[in-house]
């Protein structure tokens, strides 16, 4: 449990250090969740060990964002007058892209059905 | 004995009362989210900081002095996305073989996701710092504040904006690919994961495994795509 909690935190400790190093414009456990990856991938062993702890990390993984939320109630008040206007925009796009992205993986999965395993 | 508004004004100083706090209001919103039957109205984050936002409120408690101890919770942020390596390991042959499925879906969602915020946001009058503030609100916090300051965006109204995209999205999202008659869990998760960066994710991880570690996967590599997209699409707009 230790030693995968720990392993979990290096991890995000050498994303971290990464990002800062290359000037990379993505977060540090970004990278981190990619490296961890590539290790799983190396050394399956190490995968049995810690992929139970991962999950069930990620079983709560909304609570996670709790406080972050209570900070936009508290501070609902920088939406200034526009606030009916972004949310408008907020609630619009999000939809969209949802329907945009969730439809161009249908249509190539379908396309690429046959291939897909080639295509690696 | 010490009087209780004694106890109350040294424990609402303290760590301890709001870290218990969180995790009480969660509860709360976990157990109501399940006795409705994991409606997506009833979004368990939703209901724990509107119930925490009344509590502060009703007790006159400042939002820094509970973030101190929610701030553990709140830590806990940076490992869980690293954690999201687990599932994403465990799917891992569905990823092979999508990858330009993939790849398709990020650059169509992640750039109608910055390109219909704005130009909406622009019809209904919003400019300037305001409208910079707003290009990368389907991405991860981080990297959302990072790209808004480059664009002279103010990152306090980024930060709102984006936590509000989350909810918008783990609460839409189950109706609206149900409405569509959608049942494609990959493609599910990984449209919200990049519409609607983490929240997003901890819905789809509600719902079924393989959507939650494809919208893993569609929330990182948003964080990339929109710190490369979002500054042009802005300046084209812009004009």
């Amino acid at each position: 449990m230790i030693f995968n909690i720990t392993l979990i935190l290096v991890f995000q400790l050498a994303g971290e250090v990464m990002a800062r190093l290359f000037a990379i414009p993505v977060p540090g456990p970004v990278i981190g969740m990619g490296l961890l990856l590539i290790a799983f991938v190396l050394a399956p062993k190490l995968a049995n060990r810690v992929v139970p702890t991962a999950q069930n990390i990620l079983t709560h993984l909304s609570l996670l964002f709790v406080p972050a939320g209570v900070g936009v109630i508290s501070h609902v008040e920088v939406l200034g007058q526009d606030g009916l206007a972004l949310f408008a925009a907020l609630f619009l796009s999000t939809v969209l892209a949802l329907g945009a992205g969730v439809l161009t993986f249908i249509g190539l999965a379908r396309l690429t059905g046959t291939t897909a395993e080639r295509a690696e | 004995m010490t009087d209780l508004p004694d106890i109350w004004s040294y424990l609402r100083e303290g760590p301890l009362l709001w870290l218990t706090a969180t995790l009480a209001a969660y509860l709360v919103g976990d157990a109501a989210s399940r006795a409705s039957g994991r409606n997506p109205l009833v979004n368990p984050v939703l209901v724990a900081m509107l119930l925490l936002a009344a509590i502060l409120w009703g007790t006159g408690t400042e939002y820094g002095t509970y973030f101190e101890g929610a701030q553990f919770v709140h830590f806990m942020l940076g490992p869980a996305t690293v954690a999201l390596a687990g599932p994403l390991f465990k799917n891992l042959h569905h990823v092979r073989r999508t990858l330009l499925p993939m790849a398709g879906a990020l650059i169509v969602g992640s750039l109608t996701a910055i390109v219909s915020a704005l130009l909406i946001a622009q019809a209904m009058g919003v400019e300037g710092a305001t409208l910079a503030s707003l290009a990368p609100k389907s991405t991860t916090a981080p990297v959302a504040i990072g790209i808004s300051e480059k664009l002279g965006g103010l990152p306090t109204l980024t930060a709102a904006l984006v936590i509000i995209t989350g909810i918008i999205g783990a609460v839409v999202v189950t109706p609206l690919m149900n409405a569509m008659g959608l049942r494609d869990y990959r493609a599910r998760g990984f449209a919200v994961g990049v519409a609607a960066h983490g929240i997003g994710t901890a819905r789809a991880f509600q719902v079924n495994e393989t959507a939650g570690a494809f919208a893993g996967i569609g929330m990182g590599f948003n964080a990339l795509l929109t710190a490369l997209l979002a500054p042009y699409v802005l300046y084209l707009l812009q004009g």
